[in-house]
């Protein structure tokens, strides 16, 4: 059984008579209770998507159902239904902590008390401050807040556009914990993020670029499918290691990777090959090793296919 | 099964209402919290009325004038201490020669000139005839014609008062009465016009902002992906906008009646419900704005440009219509205010009841019907 299913999903927008392509064919499908990673870098198209999935927009083409109910004609039952958090911060800046929930509350036609134990988790964390204007909040308090705001009702789908944009490491890491916490409740989440890193978080991603999807798969399979052979090489000169492996003709792609270069081989090359010719250039401190793929390396990689 | 159904809509019609006073509560609280804005919203009609009233009058008062009296006799000095008596002129100077009269012009000081001829008293008694020159200032030539009037009068005054025993035999007296404002006060004109003015702003202005910031701030976002209706969204950002009309109109019409002394001629109940008419045609022309603005910016553009300028432009306010060319009065008839000006200077000026207005007010009903049902239509249940 699905919560969302998307079938070739198009949307352009015309700006000054210059068409721009937001979603190409986009074709995916979220299992119930699923937390469902929608990864992509910035102008991938996923705010497009999730305005769709949320009645916001209207698709040129294709069609979409959430929970069954179709995005165009059955708009109404979905809005009810769904929670949804915007990509901006989008509460009240001069309300109060307490003032947001309750109203948000009330518009859901449901009283804070009453869904209290879903909220529970997260709302303890900014409870301290309930009497804090919402923008006087930090970023990771006022995400907390925002996913409050947005599970006030108990929405059977949680749509999240970009939630840990602009939010610091430790406040990411807490936000992740909270969304596995609120799958074991049964509640389907569809999440973008630019950062690949979360990817590993979610129980199958889409890898979004330019308005197509490369890939959509488990965050595990997608690793294992990467097929080409990586090494990650280092010396005390990084600069130069990086042009001489880029200028190799055994390499196909190098890029810089934390403290390492990850340099991906042709087809037909081998790892030793590359070691000679760099052994030969007398780089200081060399460093070749095996390097193990990551979801941003698959999609360094699907981006040039 | 229908008695459940009744329960079912009422529980609806419940919920409704909750999120409706919810939405209200809000935004009153939005406005509760800006308090500079909300001292502009209530201090503004305050500070209108004063400046108008009390500053930017058309009435003459306590002009300056300057005497060359060539002939210093009993009339002549009794007609000067009857000018100088009025409350339209003060005798800043007294003249010696003809040639200081430009002078004393180019100076800026005077507005006006008076010149008595020599043999000012024998002239009156024995040839029954003499003469006065008034000399004005005419760069603004509506102070220049008042000033005349007002001098003219004077003397006139002066005239009668010493002839009145030897009355000719053939005249014709003309006797002019002002009706309804017989001090020929301005505040009669602009208090009307402020209200329109102030209304306008208030409502149009801030209600179209307010609409178009949730835009901008993305919670008009969360408010379309949630239960409530999208329509009672835009109504309840409007009720916060009509409570402080109402204040405003209220302070309006209480400065004018004890700080300017206009009187309320006609039915209070009458002007009141009148100007909460005008009111809501304000508030749906905001929302009809916030349905085509995308900015804040823009929306207070279309609403200072599109509104606020024929709102004092072309309700007769400030200039009146009849003298306008054929296609600006034509114009002025889709301004409201003009129509709203017309109902108040009416009801509160001539004391006239509905039916002498409602014409009128059926035209702003009309309007207001036609706006809010466009902007209705016009809102969106979607982002684009």
């Amino acid at each position: 059984m699905y919560s969302v299913e998307v079938q070739h999903i198009s949307k352009s927008y015309t700006v000054k008579k210059q068409t721009t392509p937001a979603l190409k064919d986009i074709s995916f499908s979220v299992k119930k209770g699923e937390l469902f990673g929608i990864i992509g870098p910035d102008g991938a198209g996923k705010t497009s998507l999730f305005r769709i999935l949320t009645t916001l927009l209207l698709a040129d083409e294709g069609t979409a159902t959430v929970e069954g109910m179709n995005v165009v004609n059955e708009y109404k039952a979905i809005r009810k239904q769904v929670g949804y958090m915007p990509g901006r911060f989008s509460l009240y800046q001069d309300l109060t902590v307490k003032e947001n929930l309750d109203f948000f509350a009330t518009i859901f036609n449901t009283t804070v008390d009453e869904n209290y134990d879903l909220i529970k988790d997260i709302y303890v964390q900014i409870e301290p401050f309930a009497d804090r204007k919402a923008g006087k909040l930090s970023g990771g308090m006022k995400q907390k807040l925002a996913l409050s705001c947005a599970l006030i009702h108990r929405p059977t789908v949680l749509f999240l556009d970009e939630p840990t944009t602009g939010v610091d490491a430790v406040s990411r890491k807490e936000f992740w914990e909270m969304l596995k916490r609120l799958k074991e409740q049964g509640i389907t989440i569809l999440v973008s993020t630019p950062y690949m890193d979360e990817a590993e978080m979610c129980d199958r991603v889409a890898l979004i670029q330019n308005g197509s999807i490369l890939s959509i798969d488990t965050p595990q399979q997608i690793v294992a499918s990467f097929a080409e052979t990586m090494l990650a090489v280092r010396s005390t000169n990084m600069l130069q290691l990086l042009n001489k492996v880029r200028e190799s003709s055994f390499v196909e792609n190098a890029y810089p990777s934390g403290i390492y270069h990850h340099v991906i081989l042709k087809q037909h090359a081998t790892a030793e090959q590359l070691e000679q010719e760099l052994q030969a250039a007398t780089f200081a401190g060399l460093e070749i090793k095996k390097g193990q793929p990551t979801i941003e390396d698959c999609f360094m990689q699907l981006m040039r296919i | 099964m229908k008695p459940q159904q009744h329960t079912q809509a009422k529980q609806k019609n419940g919920a409704a209402r909750r999120q409706f006073f919810s939405f209200v509560k809000k935004e009153l609280l939005h406005i509760w919290r800006d308090k500079r804005t909300l001292f502009i919203l209530l201090g503004m009609p305050v500070v209108q009325i004063i400046i108008f009233g009390f500053a930017l009058t058309n009435e003459v008062k306590n002009s300056k004038i300057a005497v060359l009296d060539q002939s210093k006799d009993a009339a002549t000095a009794s007609l000067i201490a009857e000018l100088n008596a009025s409350r339209y002129f003060d005798v800043e100077a007294n003249l010696t020669s003809y040639k200081e009269i430009e002078a004393a012009f180019k100076k800026g000081k005077i507005k006006l000139a008076v010149l008595l001829p020599s043999q000012f008293a024998e002239d009156l008694k024995h040839v029954n005839k003499a003469s006065v020159q008034l000399i004005a200032d005419a760069s603004d030539p509506n102070v220049a014609n008042t000033l005349t009037n007002y001098a003219t009068a004077v003397i006139m005054d002066y005239q009668d008062r010493i002839t009145n025993k030897q009355r000719l035999p053939y005249s014709i007296n003309v006797e002019t009465r002002m009706l309804y404002n017989p001090q020929l006060k301005g505040a009669y004109n602009f208090v009307p016009g402020v209200m329109a003015m102030v209304l306008l702003l208030v409502c149009t202005m801030m209600t179209a902002i307010t609409i178009v910031r949730e835009k901008e701030m993305g919670t008009m976002e969360i408010m379309l992906v949630s239960p409530m209706r999208p329509q009672m969204v835009v109504i309840a950002k409007a009720v916060p906008y009509f409570l402080l009309s109402s204040i405003n109109i209220a302070s309006i019409l209480l400065l004018s009646v004890f700080a300017l002394e206009v009187p309320i001629n006609g039915s209070l109940l009458l002007l009141v419900t009148e100007s909460l008419l005008f009111t809501l045609v304000s508030l749906s022309l905001g929302l009809l704005i916030s349905s085509a603005a995308a900015s804040q910016q823009v929306a207070m553009f279309i609403s200072l440009v599109a509104l606020f300028l024929p709102t004092v432009m072309l309700s007769g306010f400030m200039f009146p219509i009849e003298n306008m060319p054929f296609p600006l009065r034509m114009i002025s008839n889709i301004v409201p205010a003009k129509w709203f000006y017309i109902i108040v200077r009416s009801v509160m000026i001539k004391g006239v009841g509905l039916a002498a207005v409602w014409k009128e007010t059926l035209i702003l009903t009309g309007m207001l019907l036609f706006f809010l049902t466009v902007a209705i239509k016009r809102f969106k249940i979607r982002l684009q």
